[in-house]
């Protein structure tokens, strides 16, 4: 037991400790300064660039920043909801699997370009190789690269003093992608096939088991999605069943590679913050504020799940080696407990055990992950929806002393707050508001046989399996307590939905934010100023997420979670 | 706007081909040249080449000469994978956990309480090919008795297939079914 404790702490601490290298990196691409991987990736780089005819010398203000984002966005849905709708007819299909039908097209397609990686399909029966990989490796990179260059305009225009230009977003996307998402994702790629992940093009392979039973093993160009999915916060597995799948995560050290994936670059980037704005001691801040509000999630998890389930414990079986419902023997209940908050936290979503089998209050956990959806966060926009979680913290905190509130010498005003305010009920009225429309549909459907009938467990688990399911959506999450038969028109249309509203909204209104501070002119920085790098000042903004960012959800989580909690035998 | 629109298809065509085809074939020419089995998919063979199955992926063994692996939410279908999905407070959990418990109990004649939890928990994608070292243990005399040979040879073999933590703390200790079923065909039928 205590080695399991061991090996989480060293499991968390490795993205902790490669944080500061992999951000001043980041820095450095971003701010176009010299790197050691220069004479490989800026030819990429410059490549890309050329045949787009893109005009990088183009400086962008945020509306047309928000505008090209918005626009590739667009091309990027069309272009892939093509591909996987026509599929079936297209090559690089050996296993001769049909174009996907239209509501789930839209979901599908809708989920990967908004980062989030809801999947309610299985990708080894529902998408052809080429699907895969143009489709789905190809949007896990873009995604993941829009919510970078998103946030690196965002710095610039914290930095900025009389900022009107933010850059060029198609510059800063090539360089997210190009040269720092692709090296990571081969070399994360090239050591999960040394641990036993797949990368071929040949079909499912057919073996005769020992007891002389068919067995059809799904196969493909699995390593090459696995790395990115990890890396980018996208979180969509190549098969059904993600990193529980011993293709996708072989080993012990293949899992250890892929919880240190998930959080490397949401760790790095607020380094990257600091060294760009160049106030470190205030990425300091904001690091540790984050680290505050992840450890708590992490320990109470993991001492959930190494404790076991006390309904199985009652029926007189030993739970000394942890709830192990939905869990694979090679990495335990620890080090899956560990995942399973990691990648809700920082809105990745590809899973090692299955949600919905967690204990009641571990399950609580990565839901809280996701209603915060700020601690590291996505690539990029983690640390974007923090920035509202700061400006609603300046805000609260200049009225407590009275003072006119000023985030890094800039003046908050009411077009400041009336925007983070926009971002921030969004969440919580898709999450609610979603979840209470699907349980009048659920309540008010009397055939049990019908396709509304959609949970499985009934209850208050129930009732978690609807409010994961949208939080998952309104998050960009993308994880699932997937006894929720989710395939369905008002499943894939209402997530599809709150998925886009989710990602775009949040992104463009803390844009429209930053722009307004980066126009303004720094006041200079005396004894009298609003110090934000401060322990003061990170314990507030500590209190204020969890009190707004948690509080909001709990009639939500005691009709779920602690319900079921208080219902399971002592 | 017409000049912004095309810009983006441009650029979604350009990139499509870097990440959606260049990275991914890079990835497959570097695999198959220096982990050519592993990219495969790990597949046992016989000495014919044909597949027996893959050492990654658990397969079902019900028969009583063969140590079984763990309940499994699809019935070890490797082309459609997952969990159970079942809720921790769940009646039809806890009914198939006892089943399968009191199945246990009865096939190899040990108390309720000597059964790990992994034994009759099914994993999340319903392929794990391990079990604990415990769990093949308790497996022993059933399988010796079997095939008629010493439990401790099959003892023996239970420990030579168990695996450690790798660095002596990442993951559990475990034994690969497959590996350990397969080693003892090697044994009694030469």
């Amino acid at each position: 037991m205590s080695t399991e404790i061991f090996a989480v702490i060293f499991i968390l601490a490795i993205p902790i400790a490669t944080s500061i290298p992999l951000g001043l990196y980041m820095a450095r691409v971003f701010s176009g300064q010299r790197t050691f991987l220069d004479p490989v990736l800026v030819p990429v780089e410059k490549a890309v660039l050329k045949l787009a005819a893109v005009n990088a010398a183009e400086e962008m203000d945020w509306k047309r920043y928000s505008r090209a984002l918005v626009l590739s966005n667009v091309c990027v849905w069309m272009v892939t909801f093509f591909v996987v709708s026509l599929q079936g007819i297209l090559p690089l299909n050996p296993d001769g699997i049909a174009g996907m039908e239209p509501t789930l097209a839209f979901n599908t397609i809708s989920s990967f370009v908004t980062n989030t990686n809801l999947q309610h399909y299985s990708g080894e029966s529902r998408l052809s190789y080429l699907s895969q990989m143009i489709a789905i490796t190809f949007l896990q990179f873009v995604t993941a690269a829009t919510g970078m260059a998103a946030l690196v305009a965002i710095i610039r225009a914290l930095g900025g003093s009389g900022l009107e230009k933010l850059g060029n977003f198609y510059v800063d996307l090539t360089r997210a992608g190009a040269r720092v998402l692709l090296p990571l994702a081969v070399v994360v790629a090239l050591v999960l096939i040394s641990q036993g992940t797949p990368m071929t093009f040949e079909g499912a392979a057919r073996a005769t088991t020992l007891e002389g039973a068919e067995q059809a093993i799904a196969r493909g160009p699995v390593a090459a999605e696995v790395a990115i999915k990890q890396l980018g916060t996208n979180g969509g597995g190549y098969f059904g069943s993600n990193s529980t799948h011993p293709y996708e995560n072989p080993t012990p050290l293949s899992n250890l590679l892929e919880t240190w994936a998930i959080t490397c670059i949401p760790m790095a980037m607020v380094v990257t913050l600091g060294a760009m704005v160049r106030r470190r001691r205030f990425a300091l801040t904001i690091f540790l504020t984050m680290l505050a509000l992840y450890i708590p999630l992490v320990a109470v998890a993991v001492h959930q799940e190494l404790r076991g389930s006390s309904a199985i414990a009652a029926l007189g079986i030993d739970q000394s080696s942890g709830s192990m419902e939905g869990k694979e023997v090679r990495f335990g209940a620890g080090a899956s407990a560990l995942w399973a908050v990691t990648t809700t936290v920082t809105s990745n979503g590809s899973v090692n055990a299955m949600h919905d089998s967690l204990t009641p209050i571990a399950g609580l956990m990565p839901m809280i992950g996701m209603w915060l959806n700020n601690i590291f966060g996505g690539v990029g926009v983690g640390f974007i929806n923090m920035l509202i979680y700061i400006i609603v913290t300046v805000f609260v905190a200049g009225m407590m002393v009275g003072r006119t509130p000023e985030f890094l010498g800039k003046k908050v005003e009411a077009y400041e707050m009336k925007l983070a305010s926009l971002a921030l009920l969004l969440h919580p009225l898709l999450i609610l508001g979603g979840t209470a429309i699907a349980c009048y549909f659920w309540a008010n459907t009397a055939d049990p046989g019908s396709a509304l009938a959609w949970i499985k467990n009934r209850g208050p688990h129930g009732f978690s399996e609807m409010l994961y399911e949208f939080s998952s959506a309104s998050a960009n999450n993308g994880s699932g307590f997937e006894g929720l038969s989710d395939n369905t028109p008002f499943w894939n249309l209402s997530t599809g939905l709150v998925m886009l509203l989710a990602r775009y909204i949040p992104i463009i209104a803390p844009l429209a934010l930053a722009a307004s501070l980066g126009r303004k002119n720094a006041a200079p920085q005396t004894e009298g100023s609003f110090g934000v790098d401060t322990f003061t000042f990170g314990f507030t903004l500590w209190a204020v997420v969890v009190i707004l960012g948690v509080l909001m959800f709990m009639p939500a989580a005691v009709l779920g979670p602690i319900a079921e909690h208080l219902a399971m035998p002592r | 706007m017409f000049k912004e629109i095309k810009e983006g298809f441009l650029f979604t065509l350009v990139t499509l081909v870097l990440f959606g085809l260049v990275y991914p074939l890079l990835v497959w020419g570097v695999g198959r040249i220096v982990f050519p089995r592993k990219a495969e998919g790990s597949f046992i063979r016989k000495a014919d080449g044909t597949i027996m199955g893959s050492e990654l992926v658990g397969q079902a063994f019900t028969q009583p000469e063969y140590f079984h692996g763990r309940p499994s939410g699809v019935d070890y279908n490797a082309a459609s994978t997952g969990g159970t999905n079942y809720g921790p407070s769940n009646p039809d959990h806890l009914a198939a956990v006892q089943e399968r418990a009191a199945a246990i109990v009865e096939r190899e004649g040990v108390s309720l309480d000597e059964i790990p939890s992994d034994l009759v928990t099914a994993s999340g994608g319903g392929l794990d090919p391990h079990i604990s070292p415990a769990s093949a243990l308790i497996q022993v005399e059933r399988v010796a008795r079997e095939r008629r040979i010493a439990p401790d040879r099959v003892r023996e073999l239970v420990e030579a297939h168990t695996e450690g933590a790798a660095l002596g703390f990442l993951g559990r200790p475990r034994v690969n079914v497959l590996r350990l079923n397969l080693a003892l065909d090697e044994e009694t039928n030469p």
